[in-house]
């Protein structure tokens, strides 16, 4: 499954896309935001599943283009450190 | 003299049980409470077979209106609370349901919903709840496979639609009908946000434009912004629509228009208990999977 967490609006769109298929809820993109906008959670598209996924904090979800401004390319930053620790390559962005 | 006054904006709140079913023969009860931000279904289900349900308004508290809802379902039917083997919580005060076994979120609960709803050839579903609206493409046996929700304003939602019949004194339910009843479609109004559309609306007012316009505009405004979240996302058929704006045809066949593909019609469930439905089905797997052991 593809979740896609933030929002379109008049400026733009901003979207954290993580794949469940792929994710396994290691945890690692957790540590590696210094904004702390991913959190592991229960994988809730799969109720009756037991597995873990990463996904963006109901905190962070409508303020996606200001909490990850800073990992932006006009920032000077062109690779996320969530996107660069995932090994499994289960995340990613619309920008 | 003192006038009569009518809040156009009010739904009508109802209830629906199975008749001559009895839930005794069956072998799982589950319930399935959807408490959203502007209504809460709450849906009785024996062994996968709809029994009963019950739409009415959130109120400020999301514990009371589960539970009235829950109580509202389960009048007259001599069922119990305590007789529901397990009961799931979701939408967006999904954690604030006291008697809920568990919490899954409604985006899950929608699309297995749509499945039972509208039938297993759903892949694209249109949720347009009261607050937000979302776009999730599904599988044969109603899993999502991906999603897009844009809950960031009430442009495109019921809450706006709401705000429009409050300010052109048509009752809700006569929005869809009203909207349709136009020689020409008026351009959409330039605005989604609900706040400055209702300015603009009422600025036409004074230019000459009948409510009707008035009202198909803004539908044609909505449509078209959702139109831009379902294209996002790609459409594939069949194309279904679940939540309370199901049932506003002026925005309903909007969107038709600019997809170009018709939306799957309901038949007898009604596509506003599609979250609770989805949450009841749940349930039962859940009792299934533990009961297997």
């Amino acid at each position: 499954m593809i979740a896609n967490y933030g929002y379109t609006n008049g400026s733009g769109t901003y979207l954290i896309t993580v794949n469940t298929e792929k994710c396994d809820g290691c945890g690692k993109c957790v540590s590696a935001c210094p904004y702390g906008v991913l959190e592991i959670i229960e994988n809730d598209f799969d109720p009756i599943g037991e597995g873990m996924m990463a996904a963006v904090t109901e905190e962070h979800r409508k303020k996606i283009r200001y909490e990850c401004a800073p990992c932006k390319p006009v920032s000077g930053r062109t690779e996320l450190p969530c996107v660069k620790v995932c090994e499994r390559e289960a995340i990613d962005h619309s920008w | 003299m003192e006038q009569e006054r009518k809040e156009f904006w009010r739904w009508p709140e109802y209830r629906w049980t199975l008749p001559d079913a009895d839930w005794r023969a069956g072998q799982i009860v589950t319930g399935g409470i959807d408490v959203g931000s502007v209504s809460t279904q709450s849906v009785i289900m024996v062994d996968g077979r709809l029994y009963a349900y019950s739409s009415m308004r959130t109120g400020s508290s999301s514990p009371d209106s589960a539970q009235k809802a829950l109580n509202w379902a389960l009048d007259g039917t001599g069922l119990t609370q305590k007789e529901i083997h397990y009961i799931v919580g979701t939408g967006y005060g999904r954690l604030n349901v006291p008697m809920a076994n568990r919490t899954i979120t409604e985006i899950a609960c929608h699309a297995m919903g749509a499945n039972f709803v509208y039938g297993s050839s759903v892949r694209t579903l249109l949720d347009v709840g009261g607050q937000d609206c979302k776009i999730i493409r599904c599988d044969e046996k109603g899993r999502v496979v991906n999603f897009l929700m844009n809950d960031k304003c009430a442009a495109g939602t019921g809450r706006g639609i709401e705000a429009f019949s409050e300010l052109l004194s048509v009752p809700i339910e006569h929005i869809g009908e009203k909207s349709l009843q136009v020689d020409n479609e008026p351009d959409p109004v330039s605005s989604t946000c609900v706040v400055f559309a209702k300015a603009e609306a009422t600025g036409k007012l004074r230019e000459g434009w009948s409510v009707n316009e008035v009202i198909a505009s803004y539908c044609l405004a909505m449509a078209r912004r959702i139109t831009e979240l379902i294209n996002r996302l790609g459409i594939e058929k069949e194309f279904a629509i679940t939540g309370g704006q199901a049932k506003n045809i002026g925005v309903v066949s909007r969107i038709e228009k600019e997809i170009g593909i018709k939306a799957l019609p309901w038949k007898e469930v009604d596509p506003q208990i599609a979250g609770g439905i989805g949450a009841a089905l749940f349930a039962k797997a859940i009792v299934e999977k533990s009961r297997k052991g």
